[in-house]
């Protein structure tokens, strides 16, 4: 467990000082660490400060926030294919962002996109709140947070639809598919304190999870509030994933394929796959966002386009796996 | 004191009354038998004795605050559910959960009780095993290992003994007897009259949307009764083996 733990953390930590040394400047590993470290101020700090810092903080930190949400809602809904969008925050998060690209707002003030779509994400909480919390079961969340989803995602069509020019459209599209590329240290700023509220939020989550393993009735039997577990779930869930999806766009598989991956190395415990998972997620999206720099470094290979990518045939692969262990 | 006491308790489930008025108290030693058709609310009953579902009246668990509850009664459910592939030991640890503080990770304390309660239910040779590749029958031994490990004065299961071989269907109940036997109690849903004739100490019969009958299990099982409420002829002696109840014919 602990062995685990320290693999998972060396690898995110080794992922993430390789995202850092890596770049179209063409600069060796060691001077590139000693200019961030330094801050003489010169070019190269700034690269590394502003460009690179930001990048690696983001990856860590939405992969992360993918990994742990996603596990805990595996954990509360008793099923492996539960992942972090299926509350739907992701999706208005996203309407959000093609508002304030269609309405120009992304384009007169630098924070104006991921403003909006924590608007948007916000607007879809408190939707899923009303629908499915404080007394409803696991089953009104699921179809809930699926309404919401089908709705969000018709009204981005719509936006899309009445897109002034192909420009915007286009815009809309490729941001729809998730990158990391040229974020700056306001976007960290902006999503770290909501993420880290998720965070906590999310990680208090590990006993009634595991009481949960015996069904809702057990668990509650055992002192579990269910009530408040759920809302703690929603809450944690929708501040990560809409402050990732504010500052990156949608980055899909992650929450899916990490927690499924891990869980065999955590003894199947929902407690432990929360932390396993964080991790785990950090790690995949550090190594998808360094994989879309290295293998099309001129074409501007969008993240959520390789996550899905590698992901899918993943989740094939670990479906065929667990085919065979059925009866 | 009473470990359960239930005043005059009724559930309507969406606007259908399932009983009315139910009133009975569990003492520490008893084992006692709920017994009763289909349908007649034997599982509605012990979910609103512990306060999971809304009921009018009143029941001693329901009043308590959820871990405060948890520490006062165990609670197997009838669904054998079992969502990921734990092993027995951690499924049986997750019985000391109320028992634990936040982020308090299991005493020796809490592992010598998974240990006998694992000896008890004989489940040591499969404590590592993942719970969900049991059989059904091992599954709920261990299901019952885990309420057990909760380690409370009172333990409610609904239908225990269902899915088990007879060897272990008799050893559960003996495990009940013996739980008894330390000033414990337990309330067992079940459908085998002839276990419930032997091993309970009392039997509370449930039907016709109230509570039938409740004393020892030769009071509350005459033909009279067995032929209305469930509609059947049994036989029932006491003989130099303990009391032996075998079910006949059906009436309707």
């Amino acid at each position: 467990m602990i062995r685990l733990m320290l693999i998972l953390a060396g690898l995110v930590a080794a992922l993430f000082l390789a995202s850092l040394t890596l770049g179209p400047a063409d600069i060796g590993p060691g001077e590139s660490l000693r200019a961030l470290l330094s801050g003489d101020g010169g070019p190269l700090t700034l690269v590394m400060r502003e460009i690179r810092l930001p990048r690696a903080l983001l990856a860590a930190m939405i992969g992360a926030s993918l990994g742990l949400s996603g596990a805990a809602l595996q954990g509360y809904l008793r099923n492996p294919l539960a992942e972090p969008g299926l509350i739907g925050v992701s999706g208005t998060a996203a309407l959000g962002a093609v508002l304030a690209i269609q309405t120009g707002l992304s384009a007169t003030f630098a924070l104006g996109l991921p403003l909006m779509a924590l608007a948007g994400a916000l607007g879809g909480v408190l939707l899923i709140l009303l629908l499915a919390g404080p007394r409803g079961s696991s089953l009104t969340l699921i179809l809930a947070g699926i309404a919401i989803s089908a709705l969000a995602g018709a009204l981005t069509s719509l936006v899309l639809n009445l897109s002034p020019n192909p420009f915007a459209a286009t815009e809309m599209m490729f941001w729809m598919m998730g990158s990391l590329a040229d974020r700056s240290m306001a976007h960290v700023a902006l999503a770290l304190p909501l993420m880290a509220l998720g965070w906590v939020l999310l990680v208090t989550l590990g006993r009634g999870l595991d009481a949960l393993t015996l069904g809702e009735d057990a668990a509650q039997a055992m002192g579990i509030r269910l009530s408040r577990l759920r809302l703690a779930l929603i809450l944690g869930t929708a501040c990560v994933v809409g402050a990732g999806t504010a500052v990156a766009g949608a980055i899909g598989f992650v929450g899916l394929v990490v927690p499924h991956l891990l869980r065999p190395l955590v003894g199947a415990r929902p407690s432990r796959l929360l932390w396993a998972s964080g991790l785990g997620g950090a790690a995949m999206v550090l190594a998808a966002d360094i994989a879309v720099r290295l293998v099309m470094p001129e074409r501007d290979l969008k993240l959520g386009v390789l996550t899905a990518l590698v992901g899918a045939p993943l989740f094939l692969h670990l479906i065929y796996k667990t085919r065979r262990d059925m009866p | 004191m009473s470990l359960l006491s239930v005043q005059n308790l009724s559930v309507t489930l969406r606007g259908r009354p399932v009983f009315r008025d139910v009133s009975f108290a569990i003492e520490p030693g008893e084992v006692v038998g709920l017994i009763g058709p289909n349908g007649a609310g034997k599982t509605t009953l012990m979910r609103a004795a512990l306060g999971l579902i809304p009921a009018e009246g009143r029941s001693s668990l329901a009043a308590l605050e959820p871990r405060v509850r948890a520490k006062a009664a165990a609670w197997m459910p009838q669904s054998r559910e079992i969502a990921w592939p734990v092993s027995v030991e951690t499924l049986v640890m997750l019985g000391r959960t109320p028992h634990l503080a936040a982020g308090q990770s299991p005493s020796d304390a809490d592992r010598a009780v998974v240990e006998t309660v694992l000896a008890r239910m004989g489940l040591t040779g499969l404590r590592a095993r993942a719970a969900t590749r049991l059989s059904g029958g091992e599954q709920a031994r261990a299901l019952i290992a885990r309420a057990l490990a909760q380690d409370t004065p009172l333990v409610l299961a609904d239908e225990p003994i269902a899915s088990l071989d007879p060897a272990h269907q008799i050893s559960t109940m003996r495990t009940f007897a013996a739980l008894a036997e330390e000033g414990r109690a337990a309330l067992v849903s079940m459908h085998d009259l002839g276990l419930a004739a032997r091993h309970c100490t009392r039997l509370i019969l449930l039907g016709e949307g109230r509570l039938v009958a409740d004393g020892p299990p030769g009071a509350v099982l005459t033909a009279e009764r067995l032929a209305r409420v469930f509609g059947i002829t049994a036989w029932f002696s006491q003989t130099d083996d303990g009391p032996v109840f075998q079910p006949l014919e059906v009436l309707r």
